[in-house]
């Protein structure tokens, strides 16, 4: 860089004008580098093993129904683990998701048998949903308590209000058409909960990698005081995903409701811990900072198709529980072992 | 003896190096950090090792001590070839290094503190804590440091701990000192006294390497001087053979005659207007103006609530009262995107945590206050993210590989570069800077100081909170001096002088006015 104080002096002067531009690429790397790269490359060959094993595990697996019956074993899933992906990155967690289902289910049992039409009984199941995340939201941006303290408390809380309210007892009243966002098909073999899965992996993929509020939530995750100092409304930005978790958790409570046609206070017992597991398969940073959603659709595929794979070949659940924790703790520690073996 | 007994013994002679480094290449993703530079430590002296940012200091740092492994060269131990594969290796063979911000544990004991890794052991195997005590306390003493082992170190100050890091260091029984920016954080009494330790360290025949910023020190305590520039060796020699130019001269490989931009400010009309601003403990009854195409020095010593004011004008923390007049209007900013909403912007003094995300690229850094230009309708444009951060990156002469680089990878002064461009970027009418060189190098000052003047010029107002005398008189056209969180002198003109400065802010002869 040559300075001379002639042109210190003439600051109007357009910069290019002025020095010896140097010239900085945008970018060393193209996209498709990236792509091949990337955490969702490797996770998508394990997909593709586990969906090869399945073919050859069992005979019943290639055939449409089947496949289509495989996706929902992490349809509601995935669509609370789009929104807690979005959280978790924020840097915060919300281990409420599957109490706010059952208070949501149970919300939403009560309206039924008091005899209320299916519009209204959607529209209690994403009301409970967004009032639970607002009830998060409020705890830990205001109070500004730890999320997952504050949610742990939540998580007894919700499902506590649904024991009080269910005992031993189950809502199982659902009007006809209710049935169909967790039972009807769009088309063929392709149910609603996959359409709208799908739908919503879109609608997440371009919130969190396309708008503003995306990068938002990445610099909030990477550095929460830098965000406020650069004028991101940090508080803002979590309540609203604390509100999108709780709504999600409503919208899978919906479909879960349907598809299983009852509520008991149990219902999606356990469930907050397959979402995690989906999110940090995904690629997601359990730290915060980084992630993609992209990467939770295929974590979503793996998980699905391995349960569904072990399910078919009659291994017990609470076995699958098993080779769904060595999948999860295999796929993370493979990169840390492959970067080992080169140095 | 954690290092070879045997090898310990035999002392090299005086002029030949402990250690030294030849032909040492280290290349990262489109950057050669190091390109086949060469480094002599010799017993008993100081070697200071300067030259710009990007020069390649810290690179040879974290080979020296097992951090990163060279891609070329050899690494020589008393004449003996020897390779570092892990900071443990480069620790065993009495290489050690001092940090800028080394991590200690507040929880902890002094005496676990200096030995957290290899403290000594029972034939049990158990931590052995009454050895343990006696030979931190032999250490702390044989550095002068009257500290008692047994305390916390949450209870020492931060020049206390600075001394329980250097035992740290000493306690694997180095032969090899790295200090890496010692002094960065210290006050004027406290680098006094490490000037004294590192006289003791020499005397105990121990070679030291030494990296700082700042000339004096470097003629104050170096014997020897080795310049890198851009990664490459420059030149080596006696530090009494050269001056202080020469030395500018071979870091910058150009000479630097004046350190600051001549300007001829012409001031505008008043854009920013504080009235009997003050908040509960922080600071009290502020009341200045600033014009456009001025720059306002903020002097005062640490803790005089300068940054705390600053950081209530972009609305971080709240006035309890006060009002502020943008061109007239009173304005009532609550928070940092109200603020720069109204064209106040303020680039921080802790760059790692409140300027930079430093995990994200740089582009995204630059874009983050200014993204609803660059954006439509909240879908973020990256076309126009890229062009906006290489304009303003561009204008400030930033050195990076690419734009997409994490800010993290840059060195102090890029990092600098990229929180003002950013701020830069969104137009602002009035900017802050506070303490806007800290730690960074000659060349990247000066470029921060020309680029300060160039806005001046442009009609920017701006505010620049220092520390520095030098840069305060050097660039200020008018010095607000604070105090224990009052302004207790305006100075301009002729009156802009180190000792007006230094006496209003230490309030010497102020009693009678108090």
């Amino acid at each position: 860089m040559s300075l001379s104080d002639t042109a210190r002096t003439q600051g109007a002067t357009p910069a290019t004008q002025r020095r010896d531009p140097r010239q900085i690429p945008d970018r060393l790397t193209t996209r498709g580098q990236r792509v091949l790269k990337s955490w969702e490359a490797l996770l998508l060959l394990v997909g593709i093993a586990i969906f090869v094993a399945n073919c050859f595990a069992s005979p019943y697996f290639l055939s449409p129904w089947s496949l289509s019956d495989a996706t929902f074993n992490f349809t509601e899933k995935a669509m609370i683990a789009f929104a807690m992906a979005l959280l978790i990155i924020s840097g915060e967690i919300d281990l409420s998701v599957a109490a706010i289902i059952a208070l949501a289910s149970t919300a939403m049992g009560a309206a039924a048998t008091a005899g209320f039409g299916t519009p209204v009984l959607v529209g209690i199941g994403l009301g409970t949903g967004l009032l639970c995340g607002a009830f998060n939201g409020v705890l830990v941006t205001r109070l500004g308590l730890p999320s997952i303290v504050v949610t742990i408390g939540t998580m007894s809380l919700f499902r506590g209000l649904s024991y009080i309210v269910l005992g031993d007892g189950a809502y199982r009243g659902y009007p006809d058409g209710f049935a169909f966002f967790g039972q009807g098909y769009v088309f063929w073999v392709v149910s609603f909960e996959f359409v709208l899965f799908a739908v919503l992996a879109v609608i997440f993929t371009v919130l969190l990698h396309k708008t503003n509020f995306g990068r938002a939530v990445f610099s909030v995750g990477n550095n929460a005081t830098a965000a406020l100092f650069s004028g991101i409304r940090v508080p803002r930005v979590k309540m609203i995903l604390f509100l999108l978790t709780g709504l999600m958790s409503g919208v899978a409570a919906i479909c879960l409701t349907s598809r299983l046609g009852s509520t008991r206070p149990s219902i999606g017992l356990g469930m907050e811990l397959e979402v995690v597991t989906m999110v940090v398969l995904g690629g997601v940073s359990i730290l915060g900072g980084s992630g993609s959603i992209p990467g939770i659709v295929i974590a979503a595929f793996v998980l699905g198709l391995l349960t569904f794979g072990l399910g078919l070949l009659n291994v017990p659940g609470i076995v699958i529980s098993i080779f769904t924790g060595a999948l999860l703790i295999g796929v993370i520690a493979l990169p840390r072992l492959i970067a080992k073996g080169r140095r | 003896m954690p290092y070879d007994t045997t090898s310990a013994g035999d002392t090299p002679p005086v002029g030949q190096p402990i250690l030294a480094l030849n032909g040492i290449e280290k290349v990262f993703p489109g950057v050669k950090a190091l390109d086949g530079v060469h480094l002599s430590l010799y017993p008993g002296q100081v070697t200071a090792l300067v030259g710009e940012n990007g020069a390649g200091k810290s690179t040879i740092v974290k080979i020296l001590t097992g951090i990163y492994q060279p891609d070329g060269g050899e690494i020589l131990l008393n004449g003996t070839a020897i390779t570092f594969p892990t900071a443990q290796h480069a620790a065993a063979a009495g290489v050690t290094a001092i940090h800028q911000e080394t991590v200690l544990f507040d929880e902890l004991t002094v005496a676990e503190n200096i030995f957290l890794g290899h403290a000594p052991r029972t034939r049990l195997g158990l931590l052995d804590w009454r050895a343990m005590r006696r030979a931190a306390q032999a250490i702390l003493t044989s550095i002068g440091a009257d500290i008692d082992p047994g305390v916390k170190l949450a209870e020492l100050g931060i020049a206390s701990k600075h001394l329980v890091a250097i035992s740290r260091a000493l306690s694997i029984d180095a032969r090899v000192v790295v200090m890496d920016e010692p002094t960065a954080a210290l006050s004027h009494k406290e680098i006094h006294e490490l000037y004294e330790l590192v006289e003791k360290l020499k005397a105990q025949g121990k070679a030291i390497l030494f990296i700082s910023h700042k000339f004096d020190e470097i003629f104050r305590i170096a014997d020897r001087y080795t310049v890198f520039r851009d990664g490459q060796f420059v030149a080596e020699g006696r530090i009494d053979e050269v001056s202080e130019s020469d030395l500018v001269q071979m870091m910058v490989g150009r000479s630097v005659d004046q350190v600051f931009p001549q300007r001829t400010p012409t001031l505008g009309e008043e854009i920013l207007t504080v009235a009997g601003y003050a908040h509960p403990t922080e600071f009290e009854d502020i009341n200045f103006t600033l014009r456009r195409g001025e720059i306002l020095g903020f002097y005062g010593l640490v803790g005089a609530g300068r940054s705390e004011f600053m950081q209530s004008l972009i609305g971080i923390t709240r006035p309890s009262k006060g009002a502020v007049k943008i061109e007239g209007h009173v304005r009532i900013i609550r928070s940092p995107a109200e603020a720069i909403r109204e064209g106040i912007v303020y680039v921080p003094e802790d760059r790692g945590k409140q300027g930079a995300i430093t995990a994200l690229p740089i582009f995204q850094n630059v874009t983050l206050p200014s993204l609803a230009q660059t954006s439509r309708n909240g879908f973020l444009q990256l076309a126009e993210e890229f062009d906006l951060a290489r304009e303003y990156t561009q204008r400030l002469d930033l050195r990076a590989a690419s734009l997409d680089t994490p800010v993290g990878a840059l060195s102090g002064g890029n990092q600098q570069k990229v929180v003002i461009a950013k701020w830069l970027a969104t137009k602002p009418r009035v900017i802050i800077l506070d303490e806007p060189t800290k730690g960074i190098d000659i060349g990247s000052k000066a470029a921060v100081h020309d680029f300060m003047a160039e806005l001046a010029a442009e009609g920017l107002a701006i505010i620049m909170v220092s520390s520095e005398l030098p840069e305060i008189l050097g660039m200020s056209d008018r010095v607000i001096v604070m105090r224990e969180g009052r302004i207790v002198a305006e100075v301009s003109g002729d009156e802009m002088t180190p000792q007006t400065l230094v006496r209003h802010a230490a309030g010497i002869g102020q009693e009678d006015a108090a």
